[in-house]
Parts: structure tokens; sequence; C-alpha cells
């Protein structure tokens, strides 16, 4: 089974990268994007097959290291 | 004073900060490997600047797993002091030892150049010698400086004086907004509620005496000798 995590800044964190993207599509004339935030995307191979267990570890993952919680949300999607 | 530099792969400023110790305070400090489980009987332990693990996945992050750390969250516990320099700080957030965060620069740059500022608190371990002359110019060399924390954390680190550093123009005039780097309220550097942990972005170890372009940082070093002569 494998985990997809997205890992994301917490509203209100400023993102300079996610802006400078912005801009960048502004210059290449995609005028219509409002705001720009930048993440990260992380893909678990696991050899758990209980969805339930694998769940609960990939959160353990994300919370003692993939993610830093004080800056960072993330959300952990199972996949077959 | 009895110092620990730990070693990280990817640490550069490891030797600088060793060096600076040794001249200042007439000891050498011991260099322990980051992979090691224990620490010797240490009266400092410091986190060197650098890049450890090559900054992957967060500047600081790996480096705040490693083995050792077990060992520096105890010594930091029992109140033994603890530096972070640049890398260093970043790995005190990651390890949770100091609160809030450090992101990419404002404007994305790396900077490297010397900058001034103010020693907000000079009643630490860290900083006494400071209180002379409160405002110093020093080194910051770094990528991911931007202070963040949430509003109750910085409320409580101004509240409780442990902004010890901050960025200031050259007259003394805070940066509260302008700080090179976009760091909240032009945050250098913070202390624990203990006083016995501290963080800061800049090098105090890179401009320790004049024949290296300056001796702003070095008071950091006597503050923390006589800390230790006195005690």
């Amino acid at each position: 089974m494998k985990a997809h995590i997205h890992i994301t800044l917490k509203q209100g964190v400023l993102d300079p990268q996610g802006k400078a993207i912005g801009r960048a599509l502004d210059h290449l004339g995609f005028s219509g994007v409002n705001e720009v935030r930048q993440g990260k995307f992380i893909e678990l191979e696991l050899t758990e097959s209980d969805r339930e267990t694998a769940m609960s570890q990939a959160d353990e993952m994300c919370r003692k290291l993939l993610a830093n919680t004080v800056i960072e949300n993330y959300r952990i999607d199972l996949v077959d | 004073m009895k110092a620990g530099v730990i070693v990280f792969p990817g640490s550069n400023s490891d030797r600088d900060v060793a060096v600076a110790i040794e001249r200042v305070c007439g000891r050498r400090p011991q260099m322990i490997w980051h992979g090691d489980h224990d620490l010797p009987d240490l009266d400092l332990v410091i986190l060197p600047g650098g890049f450890a693990y090559g900054d992957y996945l967060r500047a600081g992050a790996m480096a705040a797993r490693s083995p050792i750390v077990d060992a520096v969250k105890k010594h930091a516990a029992r109140g033994g002091l603890t530096l972070g320099i640049c890398n260093g700080f970043q790995m005190l957030t990651e390890m949770g030892l100091l609160p809030g965060a450090l992101l990419r620069n404002r404007d994305l740059h790396f900077i490297c150049r010397d900058v001034d500022l103010r020693v907000e608190n000079t009643n630490s371990a860290f900083t006494r010698d400071f209180a002379a002359n409160p405002q110093v110019r020093i080194n910051m060399s770094h990528h991911d400086g931007n202070y963040v924390a949430s509003d109750s954390d910085i409320a409580a680190l101004e509240a409780e004086n442990r902004v010890v550093f901050r960025y200031v123009d050259r007259d003394g005039t805070p940066q509260y907004d302008t700080a090179p780097n976009g760091s909240t309220r032009g945050i250098a550097g913070i202390l624990n509620r203990g006083g016995n942990v501290l963080g800061l972005m800049p090098h105090p170890e890179r401009l320790f005496e004049n024949a290296l372009g300056g001796s702003g940082g070095r008071p950091m070093f006597t503050s923390l000798m006589n800390h230790f002569a006195h005690a």
C-alpha cells in the first residue's frame, strides 16, 4: 500500500517561494492566478496492508519527521 | 568551561566555533559525532552552523532526529547551556527546544554579509558581556533565517525578554518589519524560558577577534567563560 502525503504551509504562514512562482506565472501571461502556495508531496511504499494501521503509522511519521506542525499541515491519502 | 561541539554531516562552522572557544576561553572543545548516543560531562553544548544532511526535508529537520539528540535534550532539561548558531538554531526549533520555525528568507536570496544587531537581553549566561556595548556587527550567512512563530509565542518572547538578538539599522533603529531576511519583529536570536538554551542565526564565531575583520561576536564567548569562572 502507498501513502501519499501532501504537506502545505499553514494559512497565514508567508510563502515567499509561492509568491515568486505566482509572479513568474503572471510574467508568462497567466493573469488568472490569485495566489500560489507551494508544498511538498511525499510518497511512501508501506509494507502494512491494514488501512487503519497504515494510516496511524503514516500519521506518526508526519508528526515526528515529515511535517513541522508549527508551520505546516499535512494530509495522508492511502492508495492501494 | 567544558564545551562540546556536535558535528553533523554537512556542518561547516563546527571548527570555526571550536577555534573561537579555544582562542577566547583557553580550552579546546570536544568534537562530538552526531551518531553518538552519549555526551561527555559538559558545561556547554554547541550545535554549529552549516547544512546538516544537506538541509533535506527542512533545514535542521534530519539533524534534530540524530542519535545524539536525546542526550542533548537531557542536557538542556537539566539546565545545561545549549547554544545553536544558524543551522543549530534551526535544529533547536525542530527539536522543540525553542518555539517557532525558520523559513526561507523573504526575498529568497541566500544572504551572506555583516549585519547590525542589538543585544536586547544582556542578563543571560550568553550575553552579559554585551552590556557595555549592546549593539554589535557580526556576520549572517543563511537561506532560511526568516523567523516565524504563533502570535502568542511572539508575544511571550517579547514580554519575557527572550528576544535576545534583533536586527537593527546602523543607527540602532530596530528592523521590526525590515530585517534582511524578513524575520518577524526583526528577531535574530531567542532564549528559552529557562534561560539556558539560545539560538541565533548570525555567526558570533566568525568575528571574534579583530584579525578577522571585527570582534562583534567576542562578548558571547567571554560571557560564557566568565559565567563558569564565577559559578
